[in-house]
């Protein structure tokens, strides 16, 4: 299946396949002058082999250095690993990455899928309010890290209007058990607009004959939703909750604008820590050796993705080519 | 909880055939009530700070302590603004520009003639590379950051625009390759053919026929690298420190510490970022919803 797709988009490989069996179609030849050489793809593949690539093994090598930011770096063995595998800060900046992440995607995915699939529907002011819905996806994570700092500021935010019945002077960045929910609340503000998108672009894609024939059977809303609209929006949410899971891993600036990882350490996700040991700390050997640790789990993140979502049809056309 | 209750409206997600009249008449039936209360808390959610953020970037400081943080402000002012604009921002803006652009440009001209390849050549070389690429969706920039520090610093760019627009637009590559593949896949290859048959070459192709069809597709990973590169934090933050090649977040975070608590002009300078995308997405806001989910809107 694979490969006869692949054949019938790219004219290029079932060339080179027929020639190989012995049977050169008519046209073939001019087809194979017309193939792009492989020189087209070298700039784009160069660049980011040196600048993606690259930093990838260089932060494995670093990772068995001393450096503490000039100078070379000077190997140092496997002295980094050991004090990373002791080190309770490594794991626990973990766990606070892994809290974060569970906790976002539990937060934002039924909340983009609500809004979405109602964005998606008919009712008359849907345009205007769903385009507001999004106007977060404009600000830079700086603006709304600041923003929300400041609203959220027990002296002067909007907290402090609050009756103390409902905890006035509240202050959820500066209380060591309240500050990850509140990044999360920060995260699920910024984010929830792009997720919305997609689930509404999905769910506009459901054929109204399966809710036409379900409204026939007298199932009603409730039970359209759940027996109809969520199994057509599963591969949505699939892709949806990937991209939260990449995000959640990769959630850096918000946090460190926001909390800077306090108050203590009850916000210093790993790359946070990475972080603060590499630019603050001047150990960047050491920091190096967290950030493959984070690299690995990145990695292993991008198999899902190109596997398990909508790529998968790409890796499916190489694996045929 | 009110949850299960928020179910589609019934017909109302066809975008084809005789659905819209059948669409209409149901709704009129049964509005959905619990998933408009729904979307207009989350309205609110939205409005709210933003409202906050305008109204309260006009206050003036002694102000800004005393009234309610909601209400409407008593003598509005513009004192932070000019305070900000007098601070920099031109030259934040200037240099956000800049970078924004030539991310923009860096990308769009690396990966056209590469999703041309990967999308018409059998290569191995080709089509191992581009597996390589996908890798880079979801690597994280920050576990790179200490050896692209490392070479920049080695290439003597440190502290120049040029630092933050080579990692930027290699962490753009990945996704800008792939939807322009995506979308040079589905253009028939009778098109090719019909191209080679008239004798023309690889590069006259893609002049002639692959940038032109691949217009909407370049304009949607155009808007997906700009709003990166526009909202760019890290890069920026490492690989810069002076004045002058300052960009516009780490601007923002400046302000932050140079303020203290002014608030108010904090909250100017946020609004002030905002603006420029602001009148972007109101000249283009198709292009820019769209760009946003570019690739993953299954």
């Amino acid at each position: 299946m694979a490969s006869t797709t692949s054949a019938l988009r790219r004219p290029g490989s079932g060339a080179t396949d027929r020639s190989r069996r012995g049977r050169p179609g008519g046209r073939r030849p001019a087809l194979q002058g017309h193939q792009p050489s492989a020189w087209y793809a070298v700039p784009a593949f160069g660049f980011f082999a040196a600048f993606a690539l690259l930093p990838m093994l260089l932060v494995v090598y670093l990772s068995f250095t001393d450096w503490g930011g000039f100078g070379t770096p000077a190997v140092s063995g496997a002295g980094n690993w050991s004090r990373l595998v002791e080190d309770p800060e490594v794991r626990a900046s973990l766990l606070r990455t892994l809290a974060l992440t569970v906790l976002s995607w539990a937060v934002q995915t039924p909340i983009a899928l609500l809004i979405g699939v109602w964005a998606a529907g008919p009712q008359r002011n849907r345009a205007v309010l769903s385009s507001l819905f999004f106007l977060p996806l404009l600000l830079s994570t700086a603006a709304i890290a600041l923003l929300w700092q400041a609203l959220l500021d027990p002296n002067f935010g909007v907290l402090r209007t609050l009756p103390e019945l409902l905890g006035g002077g509240l202050n959820p960045l500066g209380d060591a058990s309240l500050a990850i929910y509140a990044v999360v609340f920060v995260l699920t503000w910024q984010y929830v607009p792009f997720h919305t998108l997609l689930y509404q672009s999905a769910a506009r894609g459901i054929p109204a004959s399966l809710y036409e024939a379900a409204t026939i059977d007298g199932a009603g809303r409730v039970q359209q939703f759940l027996t109809i609209t969520l199994p057509q929006l599963r591969y949505t949410v699939i892709t949806s909750s990937i991209l939260m899971l990449v995000g959640s891993l990769t959630t850096f600036d918000t946090v460190l604008i926001l909390t800077n990882g306090g108050p203590g350490t009850a916000t210093r996700i790993a790359p946070l820590y990475m972080y603060t040991t590499g630019f603050s700390g001047f150990e960047f050997g050491y920091a190096s050796a967290i950030a493959v640790l984070l690299l690995v789990l990145g990695a292993i993140l991008s198999l899902v993705v190109t596997r398990a979502t909508g790529f998968r049809d790409m890796s499916s056309q190489q694996e045929g080519a | 909880m009110t949850v299960p209750n928020v179910g589609m409206p019934p017909a109302a997600t066809a975008a084809v055939g005789d659905a819209p009249r059948r669409r209409r008449r149901v709704t009129r039936q049964r509005p959905n009530v619990v998933a408009g209360l729904f979307a207009a808390l989350w309205f609110l959610l939205v409005a709210v700070p933003l409202y906050y953020l305008v109204s309260s970037s006009l206050r003036r400081r002694s102000d800004y302590l005393a009234e309610s943080p909601l209400s409407i402000p008593d003598a509005p002012t513009l004192e932070n603004y000019r305070t900000v604009l007098e601070g920099g921002f031109g030259r934040y803006l200037f240099n956000n520009i800049v970078v924004t652009g030539g991310t923009v440009a860096l990308v769009v001209a690396l990966a056209l003639p590469a999703a041309y390849a990967v999308a018409r050549s059998a290569s191995p070389f080709v089509q191992r590379g581009f597996s390589m690429l996908l890798i880079g969706l979801a690597i994280p920039a920050q576990a790179t950051i200490i050896p692209v520090y490392l070479m920049i610093t080695q290439l003597r760019l440190y502290d120049t625009l040029l630092a933050i627009i080579l990692p930027t637009a290699a962490f753009a590559l990945p996704v800008a390759t792939l939807v322009l593949t995506n979308s040079l896949r589905d253009v028939p290859r009778e098109l090719y053919e019909a191209q080679a048959v008239d004798g023309a070459g690889p590069f006259r192709v893609l002049v002639s026929l692959v940038l032109p069809l691949a217009r909407p597709a370049v304009v949607t990973v155009s808007v997906f690298t700009a709003l990166t590169a526009w909202n760019g934090f890290l890069f920026p933050l490492v690989l810069t420190q002076s004045q002058s090649t300052r960009v516009l977040t780490l601007g923002l975070w400046n302000f932050q510490g140079q303020f203290g608590t002014n608030v108010p002009g904090l909250l100017a300078a946020v609004t002030l970022s905002v603006l420029p995308i602001f009148a972007v997405y109101l000249l283009g806001r198709r292009f820019l919803l769209g760009g946003l989910t570019a690739g993953f809107g299954k």
